[in-house]
This record gives structure tokens, sequence and C-alpha cells, in this order.
């Protein structure tokens, strides 16, 4: 067994938390520029311009580079032959939050109860997930999550007989309806197959892939490229005011599933698709 | 492209009367933000027949939930929210008066049949560009709700504000295709 303060992991998340918010990475950053080039519309232009100098001014100064700093969700690889010392994991997660939002002056929107509606004043508590896997290490990524481009997601039970085409309709569909209403250029995450939680876990994974990076299953790949060409066919452009860059990539992800079903998920990330990783 | 069209607040007649969907403004002058918790109490007031803490004559509420000002900024980042959520607020605080929103996306028929009966305009911002935006704040207080945090109302001053005009008084939409 390996041991693995507590201390380090409240530290390691406070720090991503500010880095994924100050720096969009390179992959977000370079599929704009790609955008920028390629895109025929002056206004689409224009908007994707001023959202490459964001990026640069938010990264130069380190304020967040959307305002929208999001509702935290972890990703952690636990390694079994891993022990977690002075503590629990989901309190050191946590910590790491809190003091990550408050030192770097991020917004805090998450509230106590979707009813009663309070605001928690330290954008606790995160949305933890926990994968075992074989090693002694731990890997935390944390992927801050706006809520436009969430309310604008879905998970959809599709009946087996509507196969591929029958997905592809359904996605299409959730990006054609959000309209200019989850900051496009926005990045699709899909999830085929699984269950009902399964399939929408695969939608938010397949957000944490480099923008662009097609899938190592060529099928699922050329699916990628057949969704990404359809939706930027739909002219709802950049904040919806027209032009070809509504998606920057669709990133999809299967799993197998049961012989009833053909679950369906979409989940819109909007051009601020952030997340930091760091292996402890 | 054609040149910015220059705006100052408080917005008259004219002003959103010569205004088309697609034109780029730039605008400069006092806008208060203002999003789902803070419009919930306004109406709620409205209802209650109480007075509003602000006077939305003339001026433009801006779907903003700003980031925590760091030492030497009046605040941090400040983008637009989605709009559809004040959807079912927008037309009683438009026939009071209020002449013009800031925020992103598509809205209801009823905004825009609000929005033609009593002059007013919808401009959309380039939403996640919060830190650009930021820039053109030179202050900014809290005039009420401090409670709600990032969701109190803020009165800001702005120079030169970029947003394009998403909704115009007469009927003109540059969403629609």
């Amino acid at each position: 067994m390996r041991d693995i303060d507590c201390g380090q992991i409240t530290e390691t998340v406070a720090r991503l938390c500010q880095e994924a918010n100050w720096d969009l990475g390179e992959d977000v950053v370079g599929a704009l520029r790609k955008a920028h080039e390629e895109e025929p519309n002056e206004r689409a232009k224009g908007i994707i311009h001023a959202l490459l100098e964001n990026a640069e001014i938010a990264r130069n100064e380190r304020i967040p580079a959307c305002q929208d700093t999001g509702y935290l969700v972890a990703f952690v690889k636990l390694g079994q032959e891993a022990h977690v010392t002075g503590g629990s994991l989901t309190d050191a997660i946590n910590e790491g939050v809190r003091q990550g939002y408050a030192d770097g002056f991020l917004r805090k929107s998450v509230l106590n109860d979707p009813l009663e509606r309070t605001n928690t004043g330290d954008n606790t508590p995160a949305v933890i997930h926990v994968e075992v896997v074989p090693g002694d290490q731990l890997e935390i990524t944390v992927a801050p999550k706006g809520g436009g481009s969430e309310n604008m997601s879905s998970v959809k039970m599709l009946t087996p007989a509507v196969g591929r085409e029958g997905v592809i309709e359904y996605v299409v569909g959730e990006v054609s309806e959000a309209q200019g209403k989850p900051c496009p250029p926005v990045i699709v995450g899909v999830g085929i197959g699984g269950t009902f939680e399964k399939c929408a876990w695969l939608a938010k994974h397949a957000l944490l892939r480099d923008v662009g990076q097609p899938s190592d299953d060529p099928d699922t790949a050329e699916l990628e490229r057949e969704l990404l060409e359809r939706i930027n066919a739909l002219d709802i452009g950049p904040m919806g005011m027209g032009g070809r860059t509504t998606a920057l990539a669709v990133h999809v992800e299967r799993h197998p599933c049961h012989i009833a079903s053909l679950p369906a998920a979409v989940n819109i990330q909007c051009h601020s698709a952030r997340h930091k990783s760091a292996v402890l | 492209m054609p040149e910015p069209i220059k705006l100052t607040t408080p917005l008259s007649d004219a002003d959103v009367e010569a205004l088309r969907a697609g034109d780029a403004v730039l605008l400069s002058g006092i806008i208060y933000t203002g999003r789902d918790a803070a419009h919930k109490r306004l109406i709620e007031l409205l209802e209650a027949g109480e007075e509003l803490p602000i006077d939305v004559r003339g001026q433009v509420i801006y779907y903003c939930g700003p980031t925590p000002a760091p030492p030497g900024r009046p605040l941090g980042s400040a983008g637009p929210t989605t709009s559809y959520r004040m959807d079912a607020y927008t037309p009683q605080l438009t026939a009071l008066g209020l002449k013009g929103s800031i925020g992103k996306g598509p809205r209801s028929d009823e905004v825009k049949q609000a929005l033609i009966e009593h002059k007013a305009v919808y401009l959309g911002a380039i939403g996640g560009a919060g830190a650009l935006l930021a820039r053109t704040v030179t202050s900014a207080e809290v005039v009420a709700y401090e409670d709600l945090g990032p969701e109190a109302i803020r009165r800001l001053e702005v120079v030169e504000f970029p947003a394009h005009v998403a909704y115009d008084c007469h009927g003109g939409d540059v969403y629609a295709r």
C-alpha cells in the first residue's frame, strides 16, 4: 500500500480548480483558432476572435475565462493499492473546492437544495465520481461545469429499432433545439449504451477527452465525424447568431447495453471546456 | 461589417427604434445586473404592490452573475447568462419602462411581443467572454439583494460594452433562420 495524504489532495484540487478556470486548454484554443480560420460568416468570425482574445486575457491576468466558474465535477481514479490517510477523500476534495474557489475569486454557484435554493457560499459540495483501478496512484480530474450548457443536456431511452440513424437524429435534434442558449461553439459529449445513469456518465466522461481528438474506435470516430458535419450544417453558429461553427467537436463513448435498450445521452459543453488533471 | 452603433443609457424610444436585429452596438453608461433569483424578487414586489429597489424606466438589465472582484478591480469576470430563464419576468418589467436587456440565446414570443409593444430591445452579448467583457466595466456596486451573492443586483458603469441586437422593437430576430 502507498499512503496519499488528504492535505495533498486538498491542495491539488484547489490548484486545479483555479487553473481550469483561468487557463483554457491548448486543445480548446487550438480548435477555436482553426474555427476562426475556416468560418466564412463575418459576425461569427468576429465572435470567435473575441473568444480567443478572452482566453488570452484570462490566462495572463488570472481571472476566470467565464463568470460561470461551474459546479465542480471531480473524476477520481483511485488505485486499489493506494491508501488515503488523514481523513475522508470526499471531505478532502470538498475542502480543495472551498479553498480554490475562495482564494481564486471564483464564483460560488452551488445551492444547498434545488427547491429551497440558498447558496452554500463556497461552491461545495462537488459531484465526485470515483473509479477503483489497478495501481497505487490517485488520479484526479476536475471539470467545472457551467449551468447554461448543462441545462441543454438530456438522456433518452431510444428503442433499438431506431438504430444508428435514430441516435444521430436525437443528438442533432438536441443541439438544434438548444440553439444559442448553451454558448456555441459547443463540444457535444454523447453516451450510447449502458443503463440510464451509465449513459449520462458516458456523455459527461466523453467531454474529458482533448477537444477534437477522435475516439480510438474507428467506427465511433466515423460516427463523431458524421455528427459533427450534421451539427455544423445547422447554421446555429457562435452564440446562435449564424455561422458554420456550431460545434468544435463531438465526442462519443459507447458501452454494452441491455437487449431491450438503446440509451443515448447528450451532454453539451460550452466553449469554456475546462478540465485539469493531476496524478498523486 | 458596418461600424458598431454607440448607445448610452438611459435609452429613449428613438434610440431603440433605430436599432435592427444583427446590428453591432457599443453600450456605455449605467446598467444593472440581475438574474434568476433577483428577478423573482422584483416580480414578487410588483405583485405585492410595492416599490422596486431600482427605477427601471429607460434602463437596461444585464443577465450576469459576475465572479468576485480580485484586489484592484471593480469586479471579476462578467459575461452574460442564458436569457430564456428570465422570460417569465421580462414582459412585466418592460411594461414598466425597462428599455433593454442583455443576455444570450433566443427567448419567448411573449418577450418579443413586449419589446414591440413597449419599444424595447434585447441585446445578445458573447457568452463565455467574461474576462474580455469585464474590461468595459469601470465601476460596480451592489444596490439590492446582497444576500444573493453573485445574483445580487449590481449597478455597473460600462464603457463601450460590445453586443449585437438580438431582438429589435420591429419584430426582427437575429436567431431566426
